[in-house]
């Protein structure tokens, strides 16, 4: 096995805030690296230090074939590639033309059939039976659809051969079938000479598929070692976060009051209804109506010309880019739009009430900045989602809505949370909960499974088992 | 908190470069003057601007290009209404105010139940406007009642009672946009609407509101304007167009939107009336001043933005 990329001493600060404090990491042909941590440990940092496009105040970037200066130019050239967390197409081209952006070498005449071609080839090769057309506008995909483009790109041959591809939560957007795909052709593609770094929360998904892993701990390496020496206790112990028993006791007997409800639209399927202090799942495979029926529920009790006095609703984003943050914004602004109706009198703004707020949310769900007024980006991905949770938790609202939010959110942070739902939900709040992960369905008291844009099965209590929800996800549909 | 933090300041600075440079032609003689002068003229483009400023700070394609046609309606409403009466004077302000609040509610229905993007809404919306001032007019110039006439031109503790009003209009914009609720959501729905949406701002209610204030503050200043230069004339609007947009561009606020700046108004508006005294006073032509405040303008724009990617 030959170093095709090696950091030493990486330290990287931002303002107040060190990112890396020291990292020395070597990345061989032939392995696949699994990186863990929680937010704000560092691995996105790490990841932009190895890209070239961070360069570390301190310690070097070394890359077999390559002197002179780390730059995301070099990067490119050595056959490094990386997919993001956020996602980076351009949403107003085709998918061709974004390979064409991402691949250099696609110019000069018919470079459009030919980029189509690329990205064609690439989205067979990692994702078999896609839906994909390259000549689809990015705008027009679903979101699973757009990280499966985006990865997909990442393993295409243009040119420059791919050697070594960094995954920063590639599976967030994605279903269980589409997650296993993609792991499939990691093996494929490390067995085969390349190497991959794989940054997930999903900790199944690093055991199954990485061969060595590193955990990271407040931007420095608190371990590493062969994958085959984790169990996953081992591992999270070692992220340094008490593991928490998932608190699955789940009360089966619903007499509670309906408090939203909506009755099964044109295209058929079963109605939908929550009743006081539930907390109901919506499964199914990505993208399959799930969102949209959380936008319904929303726009039904949400006004939209005169404020409401008591608001019914509260939305928890996934997509936070989307319809989540406020960017030109400190924290605490992102945090207080929500609720500012309880922070005012007559209009006018209590900015003492509001800081206070946003104190106790700061301290309550563990936000990780030393000022809440700095700006909202300052924060890492998790934490930026930390603050969308304090929006909507500390608003009045009986339910809250919840669309796919856990996506980059640590596993601590995550066991946080549930608890918070959990507790919220005993004295009498809903929960409609969008999940792409089974681990969070079945903490559901009741789950709605979605296909092709309607509602096809209600499981409650026991029912609730990932095969369950996989066939009805899936019946009828081969 | 530096410099760079406060664009508005950036303004001001500019104003004071031009100031410096006008009081340098003229050997000193004229500084009271040029100053009064500029505090006057600029209190109808701070008055339209602050409007103009809610309305861009809704985000992209906010945009209200009614604001001349309003000036000139409200103007000649009021102005044929109270028709020399010192009497009418409040009632003639309340129609002023009245068709203010009409061209909001009308520019926003076609916004919203056309799904016309505001651009060609409040331009259309500008047309029927002008044309019915056109109609009621009918080339008559009627004055405005002596004491209103007296009022406008005239000036408190040495500060015009044009450039008060504009004071008043601003501290009262800084408030609202900086220490209430509706000042959060303008703000957050021009960041990102959907967003906004989500996070429970009562997104078409604020829309409306800001673009009724926005006509209404073009009303007050067509008023007041109509009143200082003793009758309404059919294109006393007309400079206003640019200068409203460009004063809030100028003054720092985002093009964008989502990021407003009130102070800055003040700098900017004091900035494009004293550039246009400085090309006179350096004996330039029409045509050719034109052309100067032009690419003045664009200079200011392109520095501004040129600032805010750096910092």
């Amino acid at each position: 096995m030959t170093a095709l990329v090696e950091v030493t001493g990486a330290r990287v600060r931002f303002g107040e805030v060190v990112a890396l404090d020291g990292v020395s990491l070597t990345v061989a042909a032939g392995e696949c690296l699994g990186l863990v941590g929680h937010n704000g440990a560092g691995k996105s940092t790490l990841v932009n230090v190895l890209n070239g496009g961070l360069a570390p105040t301190e310690g070097a970037v070394r890359a077999s074939g390559h002197d002179g200066d780390w730059s995301i130019a070099a990067a490119r050239a050595i056959g490094l590639r990386s997919v993001f967390q956020e996602l980076s197409l351009c949403p107003n081209l085709t998918v061709a033309e974004n390979a064409r952006l991402m691949h250099r070498s696609l110019s000069g005449r018919g470079w459009r059939r030919r980029a189509g071609d690329v990205a064609r080839a690439a989205l067979d090769m990692v994702f078999p039976g896609h839906r994909i057309e390259p000549r689809m506008q990015v705008g027009s995909l679903s979101i699973a659809e757009r990280q499966m483009v985006e990865i997909a790109m990442a393993f295409a041959d243009a040119g420059i051969a791919p050697r070594l591809v960094i995954l920063d939560e590639p599976t967030s957007s994605l279903d269980a079938g589409l997650a296993e795909q993609l792991l499939a052709h990691v093996r494929r593609f490390v067995a085969g000479g390349g190497a991959v770094i794989l940054i997930t929360h999903i900790l199944g998904e690093i055991l199954s598929t990485a061969t060595r892993i590193v955990v990271m701990k407040d931007g420095r390496i608190a371990a590493e070692r062969p994958a085959q020496a984790f169990t996953h206790a081992t591992l999270v112990d070692a992220m340094g976060s008490p593991a928490g028993d998932q608190d699955r006791s789940r009360r089966t007997a619903q007499t509670g009051a309906a408090v939203l409800s909506l009755p099964a639209g044109a295209r058929g399927g079963g109605d939908f209804t929550v009743r006081k202090g539930e907390v109901v799942g919506l499964a199914g495979l990505a993208g399959h109506g799930q969102t949209r029926m959380l936008h319904a529920l929303h726009d039904l009790k949400t006004p939209q010309w005169w404020p409401a006095r008591d608001p019914q609703v509260a939305f928890v984003a996934g997509d936070r880019r989307v319809n989540g943050t406020f960017d030109v914004w400190s924290i605490l602004r992102n945090i207080s739009i929500g609720t500012l109706s309880d922070l005012s009198r007559r209009g006018w703004i209590d900015r003492r009430a509001e800081a206070a707020r946003g104190r106790e949310w700061q301290s309550r769900i563990a936000i990780r900045t030393p000022d809440l007024n700095l700006p909202i980006l300052s924060l890492s991905g998790g934490n930026q989602q930390k603050a969308l949770f304090a929006r909507a938790l500390s608003s009045r609202a009986p339910v809250v809505l919840m669309d796919d939010p856990m996506r980059g959110v640590d596993v601590g942070t995550k066991q946080e949370v549930y608890a918070m739902i959990r507790a919220e939900a005993k004295v009498g709040r809903t929960f409609v909960w969008y999940s792409t992960e089974m681990d969070e369905i079945t903490l559901c008291d009741r789950v709605y499974v979605f296909r092709d844009g309607v509602i096809v099965a209600e499981l409650e209590g026991d029912a609730i088992t990932e095969a369950n929800v996989l066939s009805a996800s899936f019946a009828g549909a081969a | 908190m530096s410099i760079s933090r406060k664009p508005w300041l950036w303004s001001f600075v500019a104003a004071l470069v031009v100031f410096v440079i006008t009081i340098a032609a003229t050997a000193g003689a004229s500084t009271g003057g040029v100053m009064q002068a500029a505090l006057t003229f600029a209190a109808i483009s701070i008055i339209v601007g602050t409007g103009q400023m809610f309305v861009i700070t809704l985000g992209p394609g906010n945009i209200d290009l009614a604001v001349p046609a309003t000036m000139t309606l409200a103007a000649t409403l009021a102005l044929k209404y109270m028709d020399g009466v010192a009497v009418l004077i409040v009632p003639g302000l309340l129609i002023a105010l009245g068709i203010g609040v009409a061209i909001g509610v009308l520019n926003y229905a076609l916004i919203k139940l056309l799904r016309i993007p505001p651009i060609i809404a409040t331009l259309a919306m500008s047309f029927v406007i002008q044309s019915t001032a056109i109609a009621t007019n009918r080339g008559l110039r009627i004055k405005p009642p002596q004491m209103l006439a007296d009022f406008t031109t005239g000036s408190l503790l040495g500060l015009p009672n044009l450039a008060w009003v504009a004071l008043l209009v601003t501290v009262a914009a800084w408030l609202l946009l900086n220490r209430t609720v509706y000042g959060r959501w303008v703000p957050a729905i021009g960041q990102s609407i959907a967003a906004a949406r989500m996070a429970g701002v009562p997104v078409d209610g604020v829309r409306l509101a800001t673009y009724v204030l926005c006509a209404v503050l073009a009303a007050i200043a067509g008023y007041l304007m109509a009143s200082f230069s003793g009758g309404a004339a059919l294109d006393m609007g007309k400079e206003y167009l640019l200068m409203s947009i460009a004063v809030v561009v100028i003054g720092g606020s985002s093009v964008a939107g989502g990021d407003s700046n009130v102070p800055g108004i003040w700098g900017a508006s004091l900035f494009m009336y004293l550039v246009v005294t400085m090309l006179n006073t350096y004996g330039l032509q029409s045509g050719a001043r034109q052309i100067f405040t032009g690419i003045i303008i664009i200079t200011v724009i392109l520095v501004a933005s040129g600032r805010r990617r750096a910092s």
